[in-house]
């Protein structure tokens, strides 16, 4: 709990100045003003219909990723494991690409969320059926390579087939992930299925802390192991699934988050779950902000700051475990 | 060089020494015109003369971007490759002078001529262009009656006076049309001020939803979309877009009307002024 004051404080901060950054240079007692007195002047629909879901999804989409990495690494006790390392993001965007250019997401609302769940689910069923149950880092990895480089390929042939000029320029967006010019209609798109996960993942904190013992320790303690992996892929499917099909796939959030806060809540992964959903708000939120300082007038792409902060970690763990087999 | 260019060069070369076996009727208008661009499609086939054109290219059956796609389809189709073109054994060939270089220099190197014609950023340009495929068909006459009516109408959509509301062409991914381009200059004839011009936005600059806003035009225009979906063109329906929209006037204005430097930009012209009036009469109530 000590650390849950500190985190709660920073995602609000974060959130606060997300809302006061953009392009539209208004004053930061009128944007505010304008946020929660509502009515029609323009200012009031920068900051409700531009600023205001722009932050509410960094938020959704950052918790999402910061709690399915920690629970994909609690329930497969390794630190690589990541929803956009091990292509479920990549299979997400798969989905939610195909729903745009089949048309089935103009002809119902949530098709675009639900595709990208059914891609999701595909892509983390595929990974954790290649790395098998006790899947060693190598299988886990060499298992996400495969599954993103194929979603990856299949994504760019769907949009370069499209009959629509602009579409093939977008491979960019669903590979790196942007938050820009969203609006309270994606926020909308993603809730339902995200508070799914939400609910299926924060269910497995006591799961995943008696499996620290070990999988036969667990089972005796009265966990179902298969319960388990089940709420498992569904909850990480459901989140990731919806927050690709708004904004992208977003990498190594899921990665970074656990990482830096796992020392805090000692080895605990129950505790890591809601650390890291706040962590991965907070990490999502800063990215977005900082793509807005940098380059405002240009769509830089989330994915690329959060790779920037992420591949070197990764980098690191993966000489850490191979100095930890010798 | 290898086997094949040299083929190639040998049977241009036979095919130049060919004597002419089909004289022009009128002194030195080519007989056999291809065209592989769709803005120099759209000015031959109101100029050339019958039997003239033998070719447009593909995208000129493309309702999409096309005002012409009834004439286009009394044409060959060409999709805009040198080797194909070659083998219609055209006089000359019409293209922009954004068509893929490659294929251009190809086709000099086997000796059929190409006149390129730059892209119309402006109505005076578009006048120009008219004269000047009038001089590559050895259509003059048809040119300058082409160019007439073309003065007339506009003319006519210009002489309305008033009051200039302010518009924003707001494109896929937030571009804005602003001075020295087509868009922009047909905003202007058509008695509208262009709001992103005024707030400091060029053309090819991307206006952030947020300026666009703050800036609230009396007047969006956007461009018909495409089919397939995409996220470019998903700022197009973002509700701060749809806001402006609603209760005020709005125009959707589909690329055939100004894509291309031809008489079709008057039709942009004409439908802007028609919003422009309501616009003036609603705002004098």
């Amino acid at each position: 709990m000590r650390l849950a004051l500190p985190l709660l404080v920073v995602v609000a901060g974060l959130f606060m100045v997300s809302l006061l950054t953009g392009p539209a240079e208004i004053g930061v007692g009128r944007s505010l003003a304008a946020l929660f007195a509502g009515g029609e002047d323009p200012v009031a629909l920068v900051m409700r219909e531009i600023r205001l879901p722009r932050a509410l999804l960094a938020v959704m989409i950052g918790a999402s990723l910061g709690l399915s990495g920690a629970a994909m690494q609690g329930y497969l006790r390794n630190p690589l494991a990541e929803p956009g390392l091990i292509g479920v993001s990549g299979s997400a965007a798969l989905g939610a690409v195909l729903a745009i250019q089949t048309g089935l997401a103009a002809t119902f609302a949530l098709g675009l969320p639900l595709a990208a769940l059914a891609g999701a689910l595909g892509g983390v069923l595929l990974v954790m059926a290649l790395a098998g149950p006790r899947g060693t880092s190598l299988t886990l990895i060499l298992g996400g390579i495969a599954v993103s480089s194929l979603a990856g390929a299949l994504t760019a042939l769907v949009l370069n087939l499209s009959p629509n000029p602009f579409a093939a320029s977008e491979i960019v967006f669903w590979m790196m992930g942007s938050l820009a010019d969203r609006s309270m209609t994606h926020v909308w798109l993603a809730l339902p299925l995200m508070v799914v996960g939400f609910g299926l993942l924060a269910g497995l904190g006591r799961g995943l802390d008696a499996l620290t013992l070990g999988e036969d320790a667990a089972q005796a303690m009265g966990i179902d192991m298969g319960r388990l992996r089940l709420m498992l892929v569904i909850g990480t499917a459901c989140v990731v699934g919806a927050g690709t099909a708004v904004a992208g796939a977003i990498g190594f959030v899921g990665l970074v988050v656990p990482h830096l806060l796992r020392p805090l809540v000692g080895a605990h992964p129950g505790r890591l779950l809601w650390a890291s959903a706040l962590g991965g708000a907070a990490m999502v939120l800063l990215a977005d902000i900082a793509v807005r300082v940098i380059l405002p007038e240009r769509d830089l792409k989330l994915g690329v700051l959060t790779a920037l902060v992420g591949a070197p970690l990764f980098l690191h763990l993966i000489l850490r475990l191979r100095r930890e087999r010798i | 060089m290898t086997l094949v260019t040299i083929l190639v060069l040998a049977m241009a070369r036979m095919a130049a020494a060919e004597p002419d076996v089909s004289p022009s009727p009128n002194g030195g208008a080519p007989a056999r015109v291809v065209s592989m661009n769709l803005c120099t499609d759209q000015l031959a086939m109101l100029l050339a003369g019958e039997g003239q054109l033998w070719s447009v290219s593909r995208i000129s059956l493309d309702p999409m971007v096309s005002p012409m796609v009834d004439e286009a389809k009394s044409h060959v189709i060409n999709h805009g490759r040198a080797e194909e073109i070659y083998l219609m054994r055209p006089d000359i060939v019409l293209a922009s002078t954004l068509s893929p270089r490659s294929t251009v220099l190809m086709l000099e190197r086997l000796g059929i001529e190409v006149a390129q014609f730059a892209p119309a950023s402006t109505l005076v340009d578009v006048r120009d262009r008219i004269l000047e495929m009038g001089r590559v068909l050895g259509r003059e006459a048809a040119a300058r009656a082409v160019l007439a009516r073309f003065d007339a109408r506009l003319e006519a959509l210009e002489a309305d006076q008033g009051p200039r509301p302010r518009a924003v062409i707001y494109h896929a991914n937030g571009y804005v049309s602003g001075r020295g381009s087509l868009a922009g200059d047909i905003l202007d004839r058509s008695g509208f001020v262009n709001a992103a011009h005024t707030k400091g936005y060029g053309s090819g600059q991307v206006m952030p939803l947020e300026v666009l806003a703050l800036t609230d035009p009396d007047l969006v225009v956007t461009a018909q979309t495409y089919p397939g979906g995409s996220r470019a063109e998903e700022v197009l329906s973002h509700p701060v877009v749809r806001a402006f929209r609603a209760g005020r006037d709005s125009a959707v204005i589909s690329d055939q009307s100004w894509v291309c430097g031809t008489p079709f930009v008057l039709d942009a012209i004409e439908q802007l002024a028609e919003v422009r009036r309501r616009i003036i009469a609603r705002g004098g109530e």
